[in-house]
């Protein structure tokens, strides 16, 4: 081993700088977790801080309140929605397209649907201020003008999955649609043409040549979401829930749960133990849909 | 492929559908951009709109006029964003090349190693803990730079571009006596300008518009980035106001809701200019990590 080591010694060494910044912000914590089980003091530090006692207090605390049985359902339920209608759009889009001649169209819509990837959730939240304000936002104006009633959206937690969901598919469908995209630019155009001179129309074209090309790409990318499931967009909740309390009911996931327990709350214990819980969530569901998407296509699975 | 001229419905009723998505995704840029350049009074009386109805850029006056706090924000951020950019380029590229070589006999370990990291995750609570209490990142501008230097995806990326070189290249290169450091520079690097590109301009976005480590890890108001002091602006417009030297009693009548949207578009502004030209390598970049990922 030293030998290797010493032969390539300078390509080892380049290594060294990443792999330093990984050892301390990825595996550091992945040690860290253990806190979790710990009464931790930020004076003494992970490893010095004593025990917890009993070993599972911090659990008791976090699994006694029902914010645990609510940030979960939400994470789970808004992150299959999001999978589920961002799929369906993203390949929508990718096929329109790819159906697209105009060279020049298809190249100036595309950067306008991919535009919204380029900005930050602080200012998406901007944006869904200024639609969804009660006061001066657009949808108020619009609602007023055409006689119905002004609706306070911030208060109305059952709206929420939806409009988060119509704020994810806006900011996210340029960039996804792209990743299909790619997968139809590599479809041999003779399965096209031989399809054409049996006759078949656009339509059918779709159904039985585009879309089962599509499938294992489609398969691989849900697998992977759901494995991320548990890690959802933390920017995206905060920017546009942030602390309005009144619609937690529906939008408050784990990320923003353990952020405030820690930043607002500074209920360490709580926070850790709700770290925990998501980590440990989070690793079974990336195990798992790793192992199914390896099932599906061997070469697409990260391990 | 054929080109048609020929009219053709299809491609009418195609079109058609694929401008509507596209306006759903510009709409919200032209109400800001809009709103912006409104009369305090008319978004007062009848709200956020499309066009503005009187153009009016007093909102971007009493910006400029209290140009310090922004401009701070904007130095903090071009300060992370080109040394972050630079910094995590040089540092992906030194562990992608090493993993791109056959001959590198442990390379599957440090692959495995960085794989790790793409899949778990020790959560945000022990990350902080480890940031402030071992790295005193805390109130530091490192803090912007460090934790995301690194990322798989982009080494990954990176080394699946660097593999499609041919190692004759490097072997002439050795052949001739250079070092592996001058055989990254002087033979991968000029061969690899794409990747570099997209690499780096996700890095550069990355940067550009983050405000995680600045939420969880910077309280000093001198240190924080752009996108941060947006937020600080939109939650308290009045906090331009108090934290100018000049407040004056213009500062009480100052246009608010159109401030915000002012501000709003001065932090987006250089991605919205820059764009038209970065847009064709981020493409290209997605397009690579589609294929090879």
């Amino acid at each position: 081993m030293l030998k290797e080591l010493n032969k390539h010694k300078v390509l080892y060494l380049m290594t060294l700088p990443a792999m330093l910044l990984l050892l301390v912000f990825s595996y550091f914590p992945m040690a860290g977790i253990i806190i979790a089980f710990k009464d931790f003091n930020l004076s003494t530090g992970i490893f010095r801080s004593s025990w917890a006692h009993p070993i599972y207090e911090n659990f008791q605390y976090f699994f006694t309140s029902s914010n645990w049985v609510r940030v979960t359902r939400n994470t789970i339920l808004l992150n299959l929605l999001f999978i589920a209608v961002g799929t369906f759009l993203n390949v929508a889009l990718a096929i329109l397209f790819n159906e697209i001649r105009s060279v020049w169209f298809k190249r100036v819509s595309q950067s306008l649907t991919l535009l919204p990837y380029f900005i930050s959730w602080i200012v998406v939240g901007v944006f869904a201020y200024n639609i969804l304000s009660y006061e001066h936002g657009m949808l108020s104006e619009l609602l007023v003008r055409w006689g119905f009633d002004k609706i306070d959206w911030y208060s109305r937690p059952m709206a929420w999955p939806f409009i988060i969901a119509i704020i994810f598919v806006w900011k996210s469908i340029g960039y996804n649609s792209i990743i299909y995209l790619a997968t139809l630019m590599g479809i041999d155009n003779t399965l096209y043409e031989s399809a054409r001179i049996d006759g078949a129309t656009k339509f059918r074209q779709i159904i039985h040549i585009t879309i089962p090309m599509l499938r294992p790409t489609i398969i691989v990318l849900t697998l992977l979401g759901i494995g991320h499931i548990m890690n959802s967009d933390f920017g995206m909740f905060y920017s546009l829930v942030g602390d309005n309390s009144q619609i937690y009911s529906t939008v408050d996931v784990i990320d923003t749960f353990v952020f405030r327990s820690l930043k607002g709350a500074g209920d360490m214990g709580m926070a850790a133990a709700a770290n925990f819980y998501q980590s440990v969530l989070a690793f079974v569901l990336v195990y798992i849909s790793n192992r199914l998407a390896r099932k599906y296509e061997s070469d697409a699975a990260l391990f | 492929m054929k080109i048609s001229t020929s009219f053709s419905w299809g491609q009418a009723f195609l079109n058609l559908i694929v401008t509507l998505i596209a306006l759903f995704c510009v709409i919200p840029f032209i109400i800001i951009l809009s709103s912006s350049m409104t009369r305090e009074m008319d978004i007062l009386t009848s709200g956020y709109n499309l066009f503005p109805k009187n153009i009016d850029f007093a909102a971007y006056q009493y910006l400029f006029q209290r140009m310090s706090v922004i401009l701070n924000g904007y130095k903090v951020t071009s300060l992370v964003t080109v040394i972050g950019t630079i910094a995590s380029l040089a540092i992906t590229a030194m562990i992608a090349y090493p993993l791109s070589l056959r001959r590198l006999k442990y390379r599957n370990f440090i692959s495995a190693y960085v794989l790790l990291t793409m899949l778990f995750s020790g959560g945000m609570v022990p990350w902080y803990i480890i940031c402030v209490k071992y790295l005193h990142l805390h109130n530091n501008m490192a803090a912007l730079i460090l934790p995301s230097m690194v990322n798989g995806f982009n080494v990954f990326l990176m080394r699946s571009y660097f593999s499609s070189i041919p190692e004759e290249m490097h072997e002439s290169a050795k052949i001739d006596g250079s070092g592996e450091f001058r055989t990254l520079i002087s033979i991968i690097l000029p061969l690899s300008t794409p990747v570099f590109a997209s690499v780096g301009l996700f890095i550069a976005l990355g940067y550009w518009n983050d405000w995680w480590l600045g939420l969880m890890l910077i309280d000093k108001v001198e240190l924080q980035p752009l996108q941060l002091l947006l937020r600080t602006i939109i939650s308290n417009v009045d906090y331009l106001a108090n934290s100018s030297v000049l407040a004056t009693t213009a500062d009480q009548m100052m246009p608010r809701e159109s401030i915000k949207m002012a501000a709003t578009m001065i932090t987006i502004g250089p991605i919205i200019f820059l764009y038209p030209f970065l847009q064709k390598y981020f493409v290209k970049g997605l397009m690579l990590g589609a294929i090879k990922g």
